[in-house]
């Protein structure tokens, strides 16, 4: 076990090595030198050396490659072009926010998802598993920013029964609970749309395994066999699912918290794109990918110590 | 000892004919191709069915709500919504179309090619596109088109670029299961090159599984042109995008929600009509699959 | 003897495995380990041993399928691992293999004509409707009609698909065919089939077969002459009826005893197979069948026996012979 964890870790820092490598390629193509495009045409010769002095691209590249990859590896994403603030800090300050939506819309995702699509798998071809088939499409093709002008419309301007702003004070749980749940249904909807379709199909394959035929014939009250020869094997596939599916979940949080008005990762982007706060921009694209890398390396792990037979691999 | 026993007859591939048959009597796929056609003929047509230019701005009639001569209202320059709706059709399947075309073409050449290759070449490339995967595709797409400008063409290559991993992993898998068959090698003993090989025998047998993927990715294309669009990321203004549609709607939604809720049903049709389409195909080219 | 047609001399293919974590092993698996022979033209000869003993991987590496690791391989004087690209596809053009399995062989989505006129086209022997021509009178030759040409594989049975196999390595008008295992996968039924085609064209056409396979009682039928190969090696070759017959290598005895007899007075008291293959991994030292051989002495576990010429053409490595 120790040993597969490490294989794991050790694993890992290539992984963040080669993102960081992305990351600085993808930055670089930029046609043209970073300090004209942020200052225009019109900048001064002396104001374009400052900010390529502030920005380090006065230096050869593979000096600046050394030092952004070192320097995002021991936690340093650089500073803000526009405040000068660190980015860590820019980001330390709306996290909060973020994490409240992120995992409320995952816990939206899971409860309503894993029973759904377990009732559907039991209930296959039946009227509940077609609806929940066919809600379940509907929830996967709604973009979070139309579903979220849907609720806000609805739940916030029609029936007033949620805030339309989100900006909750973070001293509040109450507050932050209450300022949270529309953008949570809105972020949650696809999520678990995504759940019940891959808990269903999980299910299905498990339930269709010798082992349940086994237990069965064995005399397993039949409610045993589903909750626990049936729904363990599937939630492996659960897990994994839902760690890959936290790309697309980090997307469309940003999307939310643009229609909701909430302060978080999403708005800093937005403001960095409208700022073209290009150091700004290159730190939130690294610490996006080495969340999604932490993921990953989470649901391997879990997955490790869920599956036996991983370990052993 | 290797017994004397009639071999599995291999996995039969369904022939192209019986496939579109069976996705063709499911009623939601059904459903799902006559939602794309609907909205493929309105991209088409826009032209000749659009009531109004969708660049024309009634200045008396501004914000104007749904019925009389504008059906689905006019923004705050008073422009016909349904207009642009219907011109706003072309920007989102050009876009998608293109997007998915170009990962389709260059995530599976790589995908087919290192797994055909194998060793540490696969090893490599597989791992580079492991890296690609780690990037969330939103933000991907946004500092894509950020930094190289917002254009239809940038748009292309950038949602291309979130798709290619993708299709390098579902076009590999089944060329590792190809590659080890017999008739790989009778190809190499018949003294066919690898390229024949690649692209005349094992690229037909990957085919029907790259295209349900596609068709898939293709409502994940959709959904993120609108999405960047919806950041102001999309193709530029005055071009009527859904996605650039809704955003306006947004700004103006005190006053005037049809704004935005009609672009955003525009969206949702397209999406769901793709992944209804999609979904039937997958059932349909694997029985296995079927239901699942 | 003339010329031969082929000659193998010392063929070797060793399988690298890396292994573990933290600490990898290399293993390395000796599929091929010492392998001659000579094929004369128009002789069929038979490779025969268990599963796992490296004739299937030792016909490959000389067909160039895999690559060798050492050895030389001669075709009618020309040096088959040396070839380069057209040279290569020339060598191509005369050496051809049938594959064990009828259900892998063929592309599930290439018609049957399309399969046998591509290589005609790939090779310039035949384009347009004389490749088709050239494809129907194949077929035929194989005992299939012309109506065949349009059909997809899937829609015949194995022992069909197998003949359609040996259609497609005729396309190039091959002198030598490397049947592998070709009719192992097979019903017992349809098996004479298939045997019959290959013994028909052999005749017809004058061909050179290396037969490879682990039922006795076909090489007998089909081969003149017929090589006993132990964990990678050889370990007795000579004329089919001999070898077979009366075997001096205590492994063949083995081989001969173990497969059944037509006739119950001979049939005598069947000895079992001693224990298991070794492993390819990790041979045995000295004759690598000491192991598992009745007649074991000292000397074998120590000392790789000497290649011994026989009476009556062909050899034996065995130190009871040598």
């Amino acid at each position: 076990m120790i040993w597969f964890v490490a294989k794991r870790l050790l694993a890992a820092v290539p992984t963040l090595v080669a993102v960081l490598t992305v990351v600085f390629i993808i930055v670089r193509i930029v046609p043209g030198d970073p300090a004209l495009v942020i200052l225009g045409d019109q900048a001064t010769a002396e104001a374009t050396e400052a900010l390529r002095a502030r920005l380090g691209t006065d230096r050869p590249m593979l000096v600046q490659y050394w030092s952004f990859v070192t320097n995002a590896l021991t936690g340093d994403f650089g500073s803000s072009l526009v405040t000068g603030r660190p980015i860590i800090e820019e980001v330390g300050a709306v996290l909060p926010h973020t994490i409240d939506l992120t995992l409320a819309s995952m816990v939206l995702g899971v409860v309503v998802g894993v029973p759904v699509g377990i009732w559907a798998a039991l209930r296959r071809n039946g009227a509940v598993d077609i609806a929940a088939r066919l809600l379940s499409l509907l929830g996967l093709s709604f973009p979070v920013f139309v579903s979220g002008i849907y609720l806000l419309l609805l739940f916030g301007l029609h029936w007033r029964l949620f805030p339309v702003i989100g900006n909750a004070d973070l001293s509040d749980f109450g507050d932050r609970l209450h300022k949270v749940v529309l953008p949570a249904v809105a972020l949650g909807l696809t999520m678990a749309a995504y759940i019940t379709r891959v808990t269903r199909s999980a299910m299905l394959h498990s339930l269709g395994e010798d082992y349940i035929r086994t237990a069965r014939a064995k005399g397993v009250p039949w409610r045993r066999v589903v909750w626990v020869h049936g729904l363990r094997n599937a939630s492996l596939p659960v897990v994994t699912v839902v760690g890959l599916y936290v790309g697309i979940l980090i997307g469309n949080s940003v999307l939310t918290e643009i229609v909701f008005n909430r302060p978080g990762l999403g708005k800093i982007i937005v403001g960095a794109l409208n700022q073209r706060d290009y150091t700004m921009l290159q730190g939130l694209m690294v610490i996006y990918c080495f969340l999604i890398v932490v993921v990953n390396l989470v649901t391997d792990l879990l997955y490790g110590v869920m599956d036996p037979r991983v370990k052993q691999a | 000892m290797s017994a004397v026993v009639e071999a599995p007859p291999s996995p039969r591939v369904p022939a192209r004919r019986k496939v579109l048959a069976k996705a063709r009597s499911n009623p939601t796929t059904l459903a799902g191709a006559i939602i794309c056609l609907l909205i493929l003929a309105a991209a088409i047509l826009a032209p000749w069915i659009a009531p109004h230019d969708p660049a024309e701005q009634d200045i008396m009639s501004r914000l104007a709500p749904p019925g009389g001569a504008y059906p689905l209202g006019t923004d705050q320059f008073g422009r016909d919504i349904l207009s642009r709706l219907l011109w706003g059709a072309r920007i989102s399947l050009t876009v998608s179309l293109g997007a998915i075309a170009l990962a389709c073409v260059i995530g599976g050449a790589i995908g087919m090619v290192s797994g055909y290759i194998g060793g540490r070449f696969d090893l490599f490339v597989m791992q580079v596109m492991d890296v690609l995967l780690s990037f969330p595709s939103l933000i991907l797409g946004l500092i894509v088109v950020a930094l190289l400008g917002p254009d239809l063409a940038n748009l292309v290559v950038a949602i291309a670029l979130t798709a290619i991993a993708p299709f390098a992993r579902i076009a590999r898998a089944p060329t590792l299961a190809l590659k080890e068959r017999a008739f790989v090698e009778a190809g190499r003993a018949l003294g066919f090159s690898h390229l024949r090989i690649v692209f005349r025998h094992i690229l037909p047998n990957i085919l029907p599984e790259v295209m349900v993927m596609a068709s898939l990715w293709m409502a994940t294309a959709v959904r993120v042109e609108a999405s960047l669009s919806f950041i102001g990321l999309g193709v530029k203004p005055p071009t009527p995008t859904w996605g650039g549609m809704t955003r306006d709607g947004f700004e103006n939604i005190l006053d005037s929600p049809w704004l935005a809720v009609f672009p955003g049903l525009a969206i949702l049709l397209l999406v769901l009509g793709l992944n209804l389409v999609g979904d039937g195909l997958r059932d349909a080219t694997d029985p296995k699959l079927r239901n699942e | 003897m003339s010329e031969p047609l082929l000659s193998v001399q010392g063929l070797r293919k060793h399988f690298v495995q890396r292994k573990g974590f933290p600490r990898p092993r290399t293993i390395v698996v000796r599929a091929v380990e010492d392998v001659s022979f000579t094929i004369a033209p128009g002789e069929a000869f038979g490779l025969v041993g268990e599963s796992g003993c490296g004739k299937s991987t030792a016909a490959r590496a000389l067909l160039r399928l895999i690559e060798p690791d050492a050895g030389q391989v001669t075709y009618r004087g020309q040096d088959v691992l040396a070839a380069r690209g057209a040279e290569l596809k020339a060598l191509r053009r005369k050496m051809q293999i049938v594959f064990q399995d009828p259900y892998s062989s063929l592309d599930p989505r290439q018609t049957i004509g399309s399969a046998l006129m591509e290589p005609m086209r790939v090779h310039g022997i035949a384009t347009g409707r004389e490749a088709r021509a050239r494809a129907a009178a194949l077929l035929e030759e194989v005992g299939l009609p012309a109506a065949a040409l349009d059909r997809l594989p899937h829609e015949f049975s194995g022992g069909q698909r197998q003949r359609i196999g040996v259609a497609r390595a005729l396309t190039l008008e091959p002198e030598l065919i490397v049947a592998d295992e070709p009719v192992s996968a097979l019903d017992v039924s349809v098996q004479a089939q298939v045997l019959l085609v290959l013994k028909q064209l052999r005749a017809r056409r004058g061909l050179s077969f290396l037969f490879v396979s682990h039922d006795l009682s076909v090489v007998r039928w089909f081969c003149d002459r017929v090589a006993v190969m132990y964990l990678g090696r050889i370990v007795e070759e000579g004329p089919a009826g001999r070898v077979l017959a009366d075997p001096l290598h205590p492994y063949a005895k083995m081989l001969r005893d173990a497969s059944p007899v037509p006739d119950p007075t001979r049939r005598g008291v069947l000895p079992r197979i001693v224990g298991e293959i070794p492993s390819a991994a990790n041979p045995p030292p000295g004759c690598p069948f000491h192991p598992r051989c009745p007649q074991a002495m000292d000397v074998c576990s120590k000392v790789a026996p000497r290649w011994t010429v026989a009476s009556g053409g062909g050899g034996v490595a065995c130190h009871l012979h040598g």
